[in-house]
């Protein structure tokens, strides 16, 4: 049967289907029309946002199971099966969130190929939304691996001057990854006899293959999320990319290989993942200090925030890793968290680079002096991604932090010193843009915030603060499941 | 045994009315269009007939009508009957409308319909000689054409060599196995046959090799790809194969099935070698015939991957993985016969640019068929690829998964043309307006890239179930 899930995955390709009509019946280029498929797609967004709600509104947070399940068969033994659980139904909600948020940010600043980029973008959240509610290895495979072409497009399409080696890098990379997931897929579909992730997750797979299967989802996820050292295609990717397109892929893409790896990596390979929770911790620490560092040297924006964001992920693996529950906990709250704020400082970028269209932080400083609503939304998310009590950023970085300390001190001990390097990279931005006196002439004519970006940044700020000082709205939710998934670890890995 | 005529329905009708529409063309050669559509009609019969006809042995064990044999007829049959209108709207442009096209066409058909239900090693020579003569003369009917010629030439040279190779491995077998027919060799190989036998076997293979354009049998198909008309080409590079293929695993399954462990090893290095050659070979061309070329010779190193297993799920996995790479090589080069700028064909990747703008229905239609060759989900190509590479990692055998692990690799270093090729439709600006592509390719071609995604999702029920019928007529566990 076909439920909520599969209503929530598609009907953003019932937009797509009414801008295709569009394109081919009226004049591409018409303003009438483009603005016609911005609203079209701007009500689908919001429409899937609503049924988003809905779905969470109705999850029985104390069922640790599957919800809302569906189940028909497909061919050769595979299923069109989705289902939700507390792990993954916040990250649908996620997806939902920030993809209207998306089409708003780009109103202005996409002027060619408007249809395209709006058809592409509503592609994305389809397969986004399908990779967390899919039940069946080869539907999540399928959704996981097709949501490159949108992005590789809407890179390579609408990006920056180095948007074709941003793309390509950013394809091929992941390619890589996930064709040796892809391996392991198969391997364990001939193992088991089923595809079902379910069932895979009650499965036990010999110890010596789980090395093996264990090593190529990790390939795959390390990849996505990104972690150090395979992180060299985000900053490419994020410099080159509209800014809409960064806010999905830090918001949201990279979320993909956290997910992933609470999904198969500890459920499935648990002894594996026992075995191999020292890299981790070393690749985590490492990029956590190390980005950091990196960080603070760029003169790009975006750059800056991009190495952020690996920096931040580096707390994520360091949670999901720690193998108890308050640090897979604050991992998926860090995970949202940092959806909501990186996605708030890749807009925050946007907007100054709609007007100026440069990044480089030089050219910027003293912009509270003419714009001072920007600068507060700024310094909110600035303090946001540094951690500050008060905004989501902290819960998760604390939380996550807590759960490495029980299982290796000296790993949350480096974490540690991450935050204070995030506030040296974060507040030296602020300063260098916003502080200051306005020295650069071309600056003088800057204007603050308009109607559009407060309505972009207001659901942003008002998340990031209400997340900040209520997480048990998250930790309700992720809770049964993630107890279930720890005390499932616990049992196989024998840890 | 008694002579069944019935079984070999689909074949005589395809020899009669080539013989027809030849006999037909020669008295009006204007009537170009009538004879495609009787031939067209013709296969269609022949389809239908090899869907749903009896399943037996003929003529002494030479000819087998079992399930594998209806399941490649099918394909091949209504692969070719695509060709037909094809093609010759595409000669007719050119100014050179033939009507041989169609009968040559239907001569062909009939030549892998022999290919695929073989049962001894004389029909199979038959079948493939009746194939690739024909192939020749399509190869080289564009007379106006050097390179159309110098094609011809080629492909007909280097297939010599390679029917020889044919000849000469099949009567070494004949002379140490004491029978052309496939179950005899079986049990003579069984009963531990002299080494000549397989001294045999691996010139037969490499024949076969040279037919499928597996590495390092492939110099030819680059070239071939290149001077031959589009749509030949495109009829060529499909059916053929699978016609081919088939015929592989009747030679390796029926013959040699006692000789697993050193076949085996045979077709590990071909696939494999063609992975590779086809990847990196791919990376350097512009012309996109050649790519095909190459994107086709690394596709078939997947099917024989999937041969290489030598189990029943591996033959499946080939024929499934066969049938859905003919859809998408028709398709894209029924896009490739459909472009053109101002009158001159589009045929390298820099040609490409900017199509996303002119010809936004083609455009997505070959970005799918690329996506689809490098075997991106949710594409035909992926569900294909799925098949060979769980065939060849449930075995278990060491070599084998690797070889499999190997193959996906090569995939991503094959990925690097198809988006050079996506990046020139989708990101640079158009040079200059295309022509209004006629309507048989355009039509074709959509089609096509509708099966790629989304019918394919359906169709596979459909496929999958027949493919495991005709695998199970191997009779492999």
């Amino acid at each position: 049967m076909l439920g909520i899930l599969s209503l929530i995955t598609y009907v953003p390709l019932i937009g797509v289907a009414v801008i295709l009509a569009l394109r081919f019946v009226g004049k591409a280029d018409n303003p009438k029309t483009v603005d016609a498929a911005k609203w079209i797609a701007l009500i689908t967004t919001l429409a899937t946002l609503a049924l988003s709600v809905v779905l969470t509104a109705r999850f029985d947070q104390a069922n640790p199971g599957f919800q809302f399940v569906e189940s028909l068969p497909w061919f050769a033994g595979l299923h069109y099966a989705m289902a939700v659980d507390g792990i993954s139904v916040l990250f649908v909600l996620l997806t939902a969130f920030l993809m209207p948020i998306c089409i708003l940010a780009s109103w202005k600043s996409i002027e060619t190929r408007v249809l395209e980029y709006l058809i592409a973008f509503l592609i994305l959240e389809t397969l986004v939304i399908g990779v967390f509610c899919a039940m069946d290895l080869v539907l999540f495979y399928t959704f996981f691996e097709f949501g490159l072409v949108p992005m590789f497009l809407i890179i390579g399409i609408w990006g920056g001057k180095r948007r074709v080696y941003a793309a390509f890098k950013f394809f091929l990379y992941t390619l890589l990854g996930s064709v040796l997931m892809l391996a392991a897929i198969l391997a364990m579909i001939s193992v088991a006899h089923t595809s079902s992730i379910p069932e895979l997750m009650a499965y036990k797979f010999a110890p010596g293959l789980q090395t093996w299967l264990w090593l190529a989802f990790f390939a795959s996820f390390a990849v996505k999320m990104p972690m150090w050292p395979v992180h060299t295609w985000l900053p490419d990717a994020h410099v080159e990319a509209p800014t809409a397109g960064s806010v999905i892929l830090a918001g949201i893409l990279l979320k993909m290989g956290g997910y992933g790896f609470l999904r198969f990596s500890l459920p499935m390979f648990s002894e594996a993942s026992a075995i191999f929770t020292p890299l981790v911790f070393a690749l985590s620490a490492i990029a956590i200090v190390y980005t950091s560092l990196v960080a603070f040297r760029q003169t790009d924006i975006k750059k800056l925030i991009a190495y952020s964001s690996v920096a931040h992920m580096g707390f994520v693996t360091m949670g999901i890793f720690s193998g108890n529950a308050i640090g897979v906990q604050g991992a998926i709250f860090q995970m949202l968290s940092h959806g909501v704020i990186s996605g708030a400082l890749f807009l925050c970028v946007g907007v100054v680079y709609d007007r100026m269209h440069t990044r480089e932080i030089a050219f910027y400083g003293g912009l509270v002096n003419r714009m001072p609503w920007y600068a507060a939304v700024f310094m909110l998310f600035t303090m946001g991604n540094v951690g500050l009590p008060g905004t989501s950023g902290f819960v998760g970085e604390i939380m996550t932090m807590t759960g490495a300390y029980h299982a290796s001190t000296w790993t949350a001990l480096v974490a540690a010193t991450g935050v204070i390097f995030s506030a040296v990279y974060a507040l030296s931005l602020y300063r260098r843009t916003v502080f200051g006196e306005m020295t650069n002439p071309a600056l003088a004519a800057i204007t603050d915030l308009d109607m559009r970006e407060i309505i972009i940044f207001t659901p942003l700020i008002l998340s990031t603060l209400y997340l900040g000082l209520q997480p048990g709205v998250v930790f309700q939710i992720t809770q049964a499941s993630v107890d279930h998934l720890v005390s499932a670890y616990h049992a196989f890995s024998g840890a | 045994m008694l002579i069944n005529l019935a079984l070999a329905y689909p074949e005589l009708l395809l020899a009669v009315s080539a013989l027809v529409l030849l006999v037909a063309g020669a008295f009006n050669p204007k009537a170009t269009d009538v004879i495609g559509a009787f031939a067209v009609l013709s296969l269609a019969g022949a389809a239908a007939i090899s869907a749903f006809g009896p399943h037996g042995v003929a003529f002494s064990g030479s000819l087998k009508a079992d399930a594998a044999a209806g399941y490649a007829g099918v394909a091949i049959y209504l692969a070719s009957a695509a060709a037909i209108p094809l093609g010759g709207n595409w000669f007719a442009r050119k100014g050179a409308p033939a009507f041989e096209f169609p009968v040559l066409i239907v001569l062909a058909a009939l030549g892998m319909g022999m290919m695929v239900s073989a049962g001894d090693l004389i029909a199979l020579y038959i079948g493939i000689e009746l194939q690739s003569l024909a192939l020749y003369v399509l190869a080289a009917m564009y007379r106006d054409d050097l390179r159309a010629s110098e094609a011809g030439l080629k492909y007909f040279v280097l297939g010599a060599l390679s029917s020889g190779m044919l000849l000469y491995g099949s009567s070494l077998i004949y002379g140490f196995a004491g029978s052309t027919r496939f179950e005899d060799i079986a049990a003579a190989v069984h009963q531990g046959a002299h080494t000549g036998v397989l001294f045999g076997l691996i010139f037969l293979m490499c024949g076969l090799a040279f037919k499928v354009s597996a590495a390092p049998f492939h110099m030819w198909t680059p070239d071939v790809y290149e001077g031959a008309p589009t749509p030949v080409v495109g009829f060529f590079a499909g059916a053929p194969k699978l016609a081919a293929m088939v015929l592989f695993a009747r030679v390796l399954y029926e013959c040699f099935p006692g000789a697993i462990s050193q076949w085996r090893q045979i077709l590990i290095i071909l696939g494999l070698t063609s992975i590779a050659v086809g990847a990196f070979a791919g990376l350097n061309q512009s012309n996109l015939k050649r790519l095909w070329a190459y994107s086709s010779i690394a596709n078939v190193g997947y099917a024989i991957l999937g041969l290489a297993a030598g189990t029943a799920e591996g033959v499946h996995a080939m024929l499934v993985f066969m049938v859905l790479y003919i859809v998408d090589v028709t398709g894209f080069f029924a896009c490739l016969t459909a472009l053109s700028r101002q009158g001159k064909a589009m045929e390298t990747i820099e040609d490409m640019a900017g199509l996303f703008k002119e010809q936004p229905g083609i455009a997505l239609a070959m970005t799918a068929f690329s996506l689809s060759a490098l075997g991106l989900p949710p594409f035909s190509g992926f569900f294909a690829k799925y098949f060979v590479f769980k065939a060849a990692i449930s075995l278990g055998d060491p070599m084998l998964t690797g070889a499999a692990i190997a193959g996906l690799v090569g995939s991503v270093v094959a990925a690097f043309y198809y988006l050079r090729l996506l990046r020139s439709m989708w990101f640079e600006a158009p040079t200059s307006a295309t022509d209004k592509p006629p309507v048989d390719a355009k039509a074709i071609a959509i089609g096509a890239a509708l099966f790629t995604f989304p019918v394919v999702l359906g169709a596979l029920h459909l496929i999958d179930v027949q493919a495991s019928l005709a695998a199970a007529a191997f009779g492999l566990k």
